[in-house]
């Protein structure tokens, strides 16, 4: 019996099993590789030949004196950026619903997403030249105003707020044609009846728009949970500099530095798996909140 | 509307107009901006005299560009693992998501090689081990390096074998009556009706291919091998002027290089400005599709 429908299944099993093994190689084996965080690593050595020093690593890692701040900069620039990003696309695309102009609407919401598609090489680019004290744009419009050229990726009291409105900026667009792609399925005859009973805009607005939009707010704030430790390596990466590594050196980029400029494997391994597991663990209460209170399902 | 508008929803209308508009070329001008600096002289682009129009306008800059060899090579590399990697990429991502959107009544173990590739999504070796792989698998500065190890997709799977569930199941029944099996039924009926899904997912990986930058970084020992984003961030981010007081900034003749660096962001941006208006289109229908679900 189950030879039988093995034989019948075998074509499917062969379709998968290209996919299968690539993604045990480069997936999987790494999770293996995870062991030289325990490990004094050296790359000709190998994971079978280095030496085990236990918890070293992590205590080596815990004891540098950066660590305390990198973490404290990872959390707070993702949850700023996890607030923003669900704020702002949220009012724009409240304030997007109310125009009647189609042309116009249609224009805003093409420019808005365009940014998303460009990555934070490009867009690292154009930052750094647009907010330059020197020649920047933005710091000679703000000198219009009789304001002072502010250093936005040069000092560390402007380095994190400057991350976090320009990746809002970068991303905004793509949550608000979510959440307007959820405002067309509300039904037309809500808004007419509120009409009838003497509701004025604003009051149609909170009793039958924004709950309209409350499964899908809920959705991708419940989502946006896992990202936690994500301060986004592309965008820090992109724009950061030594003198900002104070208020903008998050953990993968500490990571990358340790493991791949000083070769420090075993230490770097030791960071990532850190991030890793808590990371893990807020996805996973991510999504079962979300299967729990949006109804979503990964597959 | 059965009332004629009050004076204070006019006024509300007004300033909602101006504010979204305004935001709209928010997210435009800054490239409009680069745009003229690159096709502005030396002296203008440092003076800061230019706006969101070339001042003194010349295409020194993009001949400069275009003249390096280095930019060529980088973008042949990038043309390279753009057509290739997208090719290997979607034939991976069909021959994985037909499997999975069988029921497991069909197919034994679909849910369990579903949770293998979504596994990947929640949990990761890092940095290091997945250099480590790539290293021992012997990868590093090939073009390999930048296909293979990122070539299953599992967003992309998810997103086709969710439209796959929305097919109705007798196409596939008449195709096994007529005595096709899988292999014909994913290549005559699957493929040929999601043609827009696929042209979505197509879309988002070529962007993918042309963006990624850090593998290249990562993977390619030596520079002539980068793609050509790779060699980008090397050229515009790299070499930036931010670890330099403003002061000094302003002494350095280096800034002449201003138009330079921007032409070769406009260059960098310009197939992603050229994909757009497609992307835009099916951008929404992405978005429906990955939230189709039975």
């Amino acid at each position: 019996m189950l030879d039988k429908k093995f034989r019948r299944q075998w074509p499917l099993h062969l379709m998968i099993l290209p996919g299968v093994i690539i993604v045990l190689i480069y997936s999987y084996w790494p999770m293996v590789g995870i062991a030289m965080a325990f490990q004094k690593f050296v790359p000709f050595k190998g994971l079978f030949g280095s030496e085990w020093i236990g918890l070293d690593n992590f205590r080596y890692v815990f004891d540098l004196p950066e660590t305390g701040q990198i973490i404290w900069n990872t959390v707070f620039i993702a949850f700023m950026k996890i607030i923003g990003g669900l704020i702002v696309p949220i009012v724009v695309s409240l304030l997007l619903n109310e125009l009647r102009n189609e042309l116009i609407k249609r224009g805003v919401q093409t420019l808005v997403y365009l940014p998303h598609f460009l990555s934070w090489v490009i867009l690292g680019g154009i930052f750094i030249d647009i907010l330059s004290p020197t020649s920047g744009i933005v710091n000679q419009v703000l000198g219009l105003f009789g304001i002072e050229p502010i250093f936005f990726l040069g000092s560390n009291k402007w380095f994190p707020y400057t991350l976090v409105i320009t990746d809002i900026w970068k991303e905004f667009g793509f949550s608000t044609i979510v959440y307007l792609a959820a405002l067309t399925s509300i039904n037309p005859a809500l808004y007419e009846a509120a009409t009838v009973d003497g509701a004025n805009r604003w009051k149609q607005t909170w009793h039958i728009t924004l709950p309209g939009m409350l499964p899908i707010i809920i959705l991708l704030a419940t989502l946006s949970l896992g990202n936690v430790l994500n301060a986004g390596f592309d965008q820090v990466f992109n724009l950061y500099s030594p003198q900002v590594y104070e208020s903008g050196d998050i953990l993968d980029t500490f990571i990358y530095r340790i493991g791949m400029q000083g070769a420090q494997y075993g230490v770097a391994t030791a960071i990532g798996l850190f991030k890793s597991i808590i990371s893990f663990v807020f996805i996973v209460v991510s999504y079962s909140l979300a299967s729990k209170f949006a109804n979503y399902r990964i597959f | 509307m059965l009332h004629k508008p009050s004076l204070s929803r006019k006024i509300f209308l007004g300033f909602n107009y101006v504010i979204l508009i305004g935001l709209g070329l928010l997210c435009f001008l800054p490239i409009v901006h680069i745009l003229a600096v690159s096709l502005s002289s030396k002296w203008a682009a440092t003076a800061g005299v230019v706006k969101l129009w070339p001042v003194d306008f010349t295409l020194a800059s993009y001949q400069y560009v275009l003249n390096k060899p280095q930019f060529m090579v980088a973008m042949w590399i990038t043309v390279q693992r753009v057509v290739l990697g997208t090719a290997i990429s979607m034939l991976l991502t069909l021959l994985i998501a037909y499997p999975l959107s069988k029921e497991p009544k069909d197919f034994k173990f679909r849910t369990q090689y579903a949770w293998f590739f979504v596994f990947t999504t929640l949990f990761s070796g890092g940095l290091i081990p997945r250099y480590m792989t790539i290293r021992d698998t012997g990868l590093i500065d090939t073009l390999w390096a930048l296909i293979i190890p990122g070539a299953v997709a599992v967003f992309n799977v998810i997103l086709l074998l969710n439209f796959f569930r929305g097919l109705p199941k007798e196409l596939e029944e008449s195709c096994f009556i007529d005595g096709g099996g899988y292999i014909t039924s994913l290549w005559n009926i699957y493929a040929p009706l999601s043609l827009p899904a696929m042209a979505t997912v197509t879309l988002f990986t070529i962007v993918g291919q042309w963006n990624e930058w850090f593998d290249g970084l990562l993977l390619m020992n030596s520079p002539e091998k980068y793609p050509l984003s790779s060699y980008l961030q090397t050229i515009i981010v790299q070499t930036n002027l931010t670890n330099i007081t403003a002061d000094d900034a302003a002494a350095l003749a280096d800034v002449s290089n201003r138009t330079f660096k921007a032409a070769q962001i406009f260059i960098g941006s310009l197939p992603i400005l050229l994909l757009y208006p497609f992307l835009q289109r099916f951008f929404v229908k992405g978005i429906v599709l990955g939230s189709v679900k039975e």
